[in-house]
């Protein structure tokens, strides 16, 4: 490899929709009855600063192949970052060789060739701008966000640092079912963590994040830093509760991960597994009627866009839950035919495995309220942190760790550490009697502020 | 331990790319890593091969297999660290990566990387045979097997999905100070999770292990596909009667072995240096002060023969080793990075670790153990009123800052009179590390390593590790039921 081929710029989509291509046209001369490509093409900075010091310059790029291919009904799933034309040759005839292991499956043939693409939508996802933030940028911007944090409050005495990151990507896709594309994304995001000392010795811990696709797109760095302080501060004093049963209001970064949990249980691969408690409900209420929540993958410069889906599928908005009744599963090919139906064109795909069910940006439907509005309980929880693995798709029991706010009277009374809080899933989304209008749009699960009628708190 | 086959001399790797990387490479590198100053400079080559076969509705539904090659290359200024990698492994790609690491330090003037020598190091991980040297239908009928065996088990074993992964690493460290290591790691993994129906009603329940092995490892008493089938029929079917579990306080039983992962979750990460370097873990300043109760002595174990965690020698070049964390309840030492281990002028404790040559080594955990008491586990158990046994666990989780950690019960049963009552649906306990250390009341004499497949993860890193302890009477939990009082 010369020295040229080492200075390629990254994120370029149009070498890899060739490689994808030419992967594609050496696994069906390998024998394939069917094979499917993605190539990705990257490169990430990574800058931490820490008490006004350096901790942390990371830069590099990095580009792989998956493979899938089909011969006999049979599937073999491969990885490579080796490009050399000899390799990419040997690699096609290995992966065919390799499904030789796998047993017939005839469900597992790639989409119909009417189902795919034919059209890629620009959906605003690159920026340029980003590659002009070089390591001193970025390190100023970790200077200021921290100490904007360390300034804002007294009580702020250490600091667990700040962090700005920022990815490129070029992604192509190629299928013999007949589809071949690419596109490019960018993304930025920049984190500050203070820490503050409570009494007795404990530390309490926070942060505050903001990411985008463009810089232009981010939150000040010395707002961040405010922001972040502000909410470590909050937490001093913390304590524990008793054991009740009180309504419970989450806020969109806790509301995200119940949310997320929820697209695991709709998901057409846990639903022909059997391995949700929703596996029976389509078309049933399973949330309250003020729940809706769709997945949209064509959002322009949102941050779980795709063009289209990791089958070559066109992306579609699908709505999941309609007034509280389930709608559909989302499904991938494999998925749809498992269940007799066709694909909502929900697939995701990474290097290192086949298709999957993915969501895209799924969000939760805001409401009128105002945050504030619905967490004025005359008594009950504001939840801000959630902690842990306590969750069963099968059943739906939910049980971890939280923390946060005790409300009484219509006002934050003291901060809260060290609880569960425990509800089965069919209940919490049932017992939704609230939903914000504060919808969080910085990750691919978008939450706003909402409310449950009841959830056991276990505490002292 | 009697009764070993495995032969003497050291298993003969396949051969990998890093055989062709010669230690006058290396030391240019380091070299040009080190030209615009900085303290310390090393390189991580490694070369991974690994593969997996997905077994569902009875039948092999997927092969997968991956390659990985790549360099990472390290600057440290003081606490600062440059870092840049590369996948491909040609002169030009090499020097760029380091000249990147290298952006870190500007002071211009570098010192100059001392003559590498190739460092002995110890062998943890002795194996027959790579599973990957064994034909794929070897693999495909241990899955096979664990499938029937849980299908057998009980009629109501509705569906069952079974999993086999191999892989091993080939990594060579080169430092600046001189280290040349070069180490080979296996790792076997099998896992079987079934779902078990009883007139509408599911649960789930799942077995598996995975370990520094070769095939022979399914052979071994307790660790057949069929043990590992019945283990994931009998909770799934267990779980269908259990009981809504209660909330509050409550004197907890940990059962031995997987338990550990409290250990992991309540100490373990609060005694990572990084933390402690930078003053955000409740343990900073604590050294040889009372940390836990006198019954405790925790211990970070890298030697363990096979054991998912263990390693013969870091991502820094540091061997593996044997370090005790807390000795009868004070705390004694961290586990270090280099990074941390020259901050506080102590020797490197060999738990540089990283996910691969993509990520900066970080202090972390290998195979980290509660050591045994003397009571007996049934005394234990005898001894409580009203409670909790708790047998497995999906995870943990903890806020290194205070300490408060949590973590999720897939198996547990309520205690009621010093006997075990009904199994209790999945629940999560909460407690703070130092508080529930220092309620430790009984601990048991029969340790036991978890043969689990534990991964931990820190700063978006993954590494196997391991997690152990006998049985453990913590005087107050809290159980995060739905049943309030």
């Amino acid at each position: 490899m010369s020295s040229e081929a080492g200075k390629r710029s990254a994120a370029d989509p149009g070498p890899c929709q060739e490689l994808a291509e030419r992967m594609l046209s050496l696994a069906m001369r390998a024998g394939a009855d069917g094979a499917e490509v993605l190539v990705r093409d990257g490169a990430e900075l990574e800058v931490k600063l820490r008490m006004d010091e350096p901790e942390l310059v990371k830069e590099a790029g990095s580009r792989g192949l998956g493979l899938r291919v089909l011969k006999d009904e049979r599937v073999a799933v491969t990885y490579t970052s080796d490009f050399a034309p000899d390799a990419m040759r040997a690699f096609a005839a290995e992966s065919v060789a390799l499904s030789g292991l796998a047993e017939p499956d005839p469900l597992a043939a790639l989409p119909d060739r009417e189902e795919m693409a034919r059209t890629i939508p620009d959906l605003d996802l690159w920026d340029e701008s980003v590659l002009s933030l070089d390591v001193a940028e970025a390190m100023r911007w970790c200077r200021v966000g921290e100490a904007a944090a360390r300034k804002f409050d007294m009580r702020v005495t250490n600091s667990d640092g700040a962090s700005f990151g920022r990815g490129i990507g070029a992604s192509a896709f190629a299928s013999s079912a007949g589809f071949s594309g690419a596109y490019r994304g960018s993304h930025v995001s920049f984190i500050v963590e203070p820490v503050c000392d409570d009494a007795d010795g404990k530390k309490r811990n926070g942060y505050h994040f903001t990411s985008s696709r463009s810089v232009d797109g981010l939150q000040a760095a010395e707002s961040v830093g405010i922001e972040a302080a502000r909410r470590t501060v909050a937490k001093l004093g913390a304590r524990k509760l008793d054991t009740c049963q009180v309504p419970a209001v989450f806020t969109p970064e806790v509301g995200r991960s119940l949310l997320g949990r929820f697209a695991g249980v709709i998901s057409g691969g846990a639903v022909w597994r059997k391995s949700t408690y929703l596996a029976e409900r389509e078309g049933t209420q399973v949330a309250s009627p003020l729940v809706t929540i769709v997945d949209d993958p064509l959002l322009p410069r949102a941050p779980g866009s795709r063009p289209y889906d990791g089958e070559g599928l066109a992306a579609r908005p699908n709505v999941v839950v309609s007034e509280g009744v389930l709608r559909t599963f989302l499904c991938d090919v494999y998925a749809g035919r498992k269940l007799g139906r066709k694909s909502t064109g929900s697939a995701g795909r990474g290097l290192g495995g086949g298709p999957h069910v993915s969501t895209s940006n799924f969000i939760l439907r805001p409401g009128r309220a105002s945050a504030e509005e619905i967490a004025r309980l005359d008594r009950g929880l504001l939840v801000t942190e959630l902690m842990g693995f306590g969750f069963n798709p099968v059943t739906g029991d939910f049980s971890q760790g939280a923390g946060g706010f005790w409300i009484e009277k219509g006002e934050r009374a003291f901060a809260v550490s060290e609880i569960t809080i425990a509800v089965n899933f069919d209940d919490l989304w049932k017992g939704v009697d609230a939903i914000a209008s504060d919808l969080d749009t910085r990750s691919s699960v978008q939450c706003p502020t909402f409310r449950v009628a009841k959830v056991t708190v276990a505490g002292t | 331990m009697t009764g070993s086959c495995l032969p003497d001399a050291p298993y003969p790797y396949p051969a990998t790319p890093l055989d062709a990387i010669e230690a006058r490479t290396a030391e240019r590198l380091l070299g040009v890593a080190l030209s615009s100053g900085g303290d310390h400079a090393d390189l991580f080559f490694q070369y991974r091969s690994g593969g997996d076969i997905a077994f569902e509705e009875g039948r092999v539904r997927t092969v997968s297999r991956a390659v990985v090659l790549g360099l990472g290359v390290r600057v440290v200024r003081g606490d600062a660290s440059g870092y840049a990698y590369t996948e491909e492994l040609s002169d030009a790609r090499m020097l760029d990566a380091a000249r990147t690491a290298g952006q870190v330090a500007s002071q211009g003037g570098g010192r100059s990387p001392l003559a590498l020598r190739a460092a002995a190091l110890p062998s943890f991980y002795p194996i027959a045979e790579l599973a990957q040297e064994r034909p794929g239908e070897d693999k495909v009928a241990l899955l096979r097997r664990a499938d029937a065996a849980a299908r057998a088990f009980d009629s109501r074993i509705v569906r069952v999905e079974a999993g086999f992964a191999e892989g091993w690493s080939d990594v060579l460290v080169a430092t600046s100070n001189g280290v040349l290591a070069r180490d080979r790691q296996p790792m076997v993994r099998f896992g079987i999770s079934v779902v078990a129906e009883e007139r509408g009603k599911r649960q789930s329940g799942r077995s598996g292990t995975a370990k520094r092995r070769g095939l022979e490892l399914f052979s071994e008493f307790g660790a057949t596909p069929e043990d590992h089938g019945r283990e994931a029929a009998r909770l799934a079917v267990a779980m269908l009667h259990a009981e809504e579990a209660p909330a509050g306080p409550m004197e907890v039983v940990l059962a031995a072995g997987e338990s550990g992962i409290l250990l992991h979750e309540a100490v373990g990460h609060g005694l990572e240096a990084d933390f402690n370097r930078k003053g955000t873990s409740n343990y900073s300043g604590q050294i040889g002060r009372q940390v836990a109760s006198p019954r405790c002595t925790v211990v970070d174990d890298a030697t363990v023969t096979n054991a998912r965690g263990s390693i013969n020698v870091d991502d820094e070049g540091i061997p593996g080793g044997r370090n005790v964390l807390i000795e009868n309840g004070i705390l004694v030492g961290y586990m270090h990075d280099r990074i941390s281990s020259h901050h506080f002028g102590v020797k490197p404790s060999g738990n540089g670790r990283r996910e691969s040559f993509r990520h900066p080594p970080l202090p972390r955990m290998t195979n980290t153990i509660l050591l045994a008491g003397n009571e007996d586990p049934r005394d234990i158990v005898a001894s409580v009123g009203r409670g909790v046994y708790a047998k497995r666990f999906s995870g943990g989780q903890v806020n290194i800052s205070n300490g408060d950690f949590v973590f999720a019960l897939t198996e547990s049963y309520l205690i009621e009179n010093g006997k075990l009552g009904a199994p209790l649906r999945g629940v999560n306990l909460i407690g703070n590390g130092p508080e529930v250390l220092r309620n430790v009341t009984m601990v048991g004499h029969d340790f036991q390593l978890s043969d689990g497949t534990w991964t931990c993860g820190k700063d978006g890193q993954s590494v196997p590790v391991g997690v152990g302890t006998p049985t453990v009477k913590i005087k107050q939990i809290t159980v995060g039921g739905t049943r309030t009082p």
